[in-house]
């Protein structure tokens, strides 16, 4: 079974954002940009799946700019074979990565899409969802525990309640959850012969997507900012402030 | 304009977080808000649905695809209603994020996730980036497809005498089964509706150390949160865990135990009224939004606080 998984270029979990002061976005000049973290948990689990014998190939997409050949690269370096980066500066909304990763599906036919359940940079949480609306196909979103049996995926889902496990039928999308597998390093030699393995470059023209924004933001602002409060010396001060200060308990 | 909101119920009772969304429907909706209850033997759901203050009509699809919630049948049902709508809402909870998106995929919506603000018609506000910056956003799609965060609209409350009316069920897929389910058992009020939350983190050490957590809870009625690393080191359950990829809170009162603040979990909590943070280091990122800042050992300052509270 051919898998096909998604990564993002996002700024990295350790940055702190800035809202830049114009109001049109948050500061991305000389930030450090990584994978999403919820796409390496992607790659890693399409790389498990492969080492037990259960997936044949290992196909990489990415949509964004030229920088994003280097999340490609990374996820050449976890052990996927090939990379597909779909280049553009536009910001790409969700939906229209979604058609695009469907006509990819539509040219590579893997029996799998993996993707991560949400980018933290939009935190949108929709293009796993989208993706397996347009292609007609079961998705099985926020897992934390997958395996193929008779071709079919077996998912356990993070859910508000608890855990929830489904069938579906292949092919199918997978959006990943933190607790899904924990990624590997990349080794040097790996991250060496990552940059010999194939890198194909597109436009979203070259598969008849139209990206255009259905979304404009009007404007991004920084969230209200929380008074700094006051330090308590031991808990029955706490308890004290609580009861007739604060008056929550 | 019309709106309908998607209604989340485990066939017996009607969620909360439902009613949060109304309330957002109502602000959004120029005409009438309708319910859809999808479910199995979920007649029940439909007469609290139809309870809800602001909903004129509850929508009921009563078929055994709809017993578990499942994505692929629901969308189909909800892409067969949609052309009656203007907007389509569901709360922002995992099963309105699992569903909503690929409605909005079949009727080529660009979605707007996790709305924290209804500007006007075609205009909304949602965070982004773990919530450190705020986007106001304007949807030229004709159809608006919503997920609402409970945490920013009121629970609309009873009163309604909406209609309920039957519907026929849409062409089942198939092509998914629901297998099983681990519900995870609490006689504790639910996160996202407490009004104390306790929250524990990797300082908690170990998962038998987690339990003073409960005690903590106990005394206060609170429900009980975690950190992530709390959750992936096994102390909490995967449902427990507050912050940007997890729930999201705004209780009353926060208390984070033995929890640093990253980012990621400041994004779940930071609207919350009041916050307490307990942490032995005094730099902890915590302390930076926290009202009451306690800082010291949890295994000497937890036990204390959980005997002052028990004999308050
Ligand atoms: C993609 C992504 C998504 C994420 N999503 C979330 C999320 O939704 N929610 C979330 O919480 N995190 C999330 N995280 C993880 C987040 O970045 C932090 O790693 C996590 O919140 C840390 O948990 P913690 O504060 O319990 O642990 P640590 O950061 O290890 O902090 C433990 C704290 O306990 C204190 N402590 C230790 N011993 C004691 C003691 N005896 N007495 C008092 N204090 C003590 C320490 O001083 C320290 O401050 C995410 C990360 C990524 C990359
Ligand atoms: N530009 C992109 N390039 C590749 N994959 C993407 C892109 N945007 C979103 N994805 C995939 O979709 C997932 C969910 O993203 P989102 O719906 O934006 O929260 C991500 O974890 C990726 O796997």
């Amino acid at each position: 079974m051919k898998i096909l998984v998604a990564v993002k270029r996002v700024v990295d979990y350790n940055v702190r954002v800035r809202v830049r002061a114009d109001g049109s976005g948050v500061e991305t000049a000389n930030v450090k940009f990584s994978m999403n973290p919820f796409d390496e948990i992607a790659v890693e689990e399409a790389v498990r799946l492969k080492e037990s014998g259960t997936a044949t190939e290992i196909v990489a997409v990415s949509i964004g700019p030229a920088q994003a050949q280097e999340t490609l690269r990374a996820a050449l370096a976890i052990g996927a074979d090939r990379a597909v980066l779909i280049q553009t500066d536009e910001a790409v909304e969700p939906l229209a990565v979604a058609k695009l990763l469907a006509a990819v599906a539509g040219r590579e036919n893997p029996g799998l899409a993996i993707l991560g359940k949400q980018a933290i940079d939009d935190d949108s949480n929709q293009t796993g969802q989208m993706l397996a609306a347009l292609l007609g196909w079961p998705q099985g979103t926020f897992a934390s525990k997958l395996a193929i049996e008779n071709g079919r995926a077996v998912v356990t889902r993070e859910i508000d309640g608890g855990l929830e496990t489904v069938s579906l039928a292949c092919p199918a999308v997978v959006t990943t959850d933190l607790r899904l597998n924990t990624p590997r390093y990349a080794s040097l030699p790996n991250i060496m012969k990552a940059k010999k393995k194939p890198l194909e470059v597109l436009a979203p023209a070259d598969l008849g997507v139209d990206i255009t924004p259905r979304l404009v933001t009007l404007k991004v602002e920084e969230p209200p900012k929380r008074q700094a409060g006051v330090r308590v010396s031991d808990v029955g001060q706490l308890v004290d402030k609580l009861k007739h200060e604060a008056k929550v308990i | 304009m019309a709106v309908l909101v998607l209604a989340e119920h485990d066939n017996t009772t009607l969620a909360p977080a439902t009613r949060h969304t109304v309330t957002a429907a109502v602000q959004l909706a120029s005409g009438p808000v309708h319910v859809l209850v999808a479910g199995l033997a979920a007649a029940a759901v439909a007469d609290s649905a139809a309870r809800v203050a602001g909903v004129e009509k509850v929508l009921l699809a009563d078929a055994a695809a709809y017993e578990h919630g499942l994505a692929e049948p629901l969308a189909e049902l909800i892409v067969s209603l949609a052309e009656n709508y203007d907007a389509i809402l569901a709360a922002a909870t995992t099963f309105g994020k699992n569903v909503l998106p690929r409605v909005a995929a079949l009727i080529d919506v660009a979605q707007v996730s996790d709305v924290i603000a209804i500007v006007s018609a075609d205009t909304f506000v949602r965070p982004i980036y773990a919530g450190n910056a705020l986007a106001t956003v304007q949807s030229k799609d004709k159809r608006k497809v919503l997920t609402i965060r409970g945490t920013a609209f009121a629970a609309a409350g009873e009163g309604g005498t909406a209609v309920i009316e039957k519907i026929a069920a849409a062409a089942d897929p198939a092509r998914s089964q629901f297998v099983g389910h681990e519900v995870t058992r609490s006689q504790r009020p639910d996160l996202t509706a407490a009004r104390v939350v306790v929250s524990g983190g990797r300082g908690l050490g170990s998962k038998e150390n987690f339990q003073m957590m409960e005690t903590l809870a106990d005394a206060l009625g609170a429900a009980v949160g975690a950190s992530r690393a709390a959750v992936d080191a096994g102390y909490a359950p995967n449902d427990a865990q507050v912050g940007q990829t997890g729930k999201i809170v705004a209780p009353e009162l926060y208390i984070a135990i033995g929890i640093s603040g990253a980012i990621q979990h400041l994004a779940g909590m930071k609207d919350s009224k009041v916050i307490v943070a307990i942490n032995k280091d005094e730099d902890a990122p915590i302390f930076q939004i926290a009202d009451y800042s306690l800082v010291g050992d949890l295994f000497v300052e937890l036990p204390k606080l959980c005997a002052l509270l028990a004999d308050r």
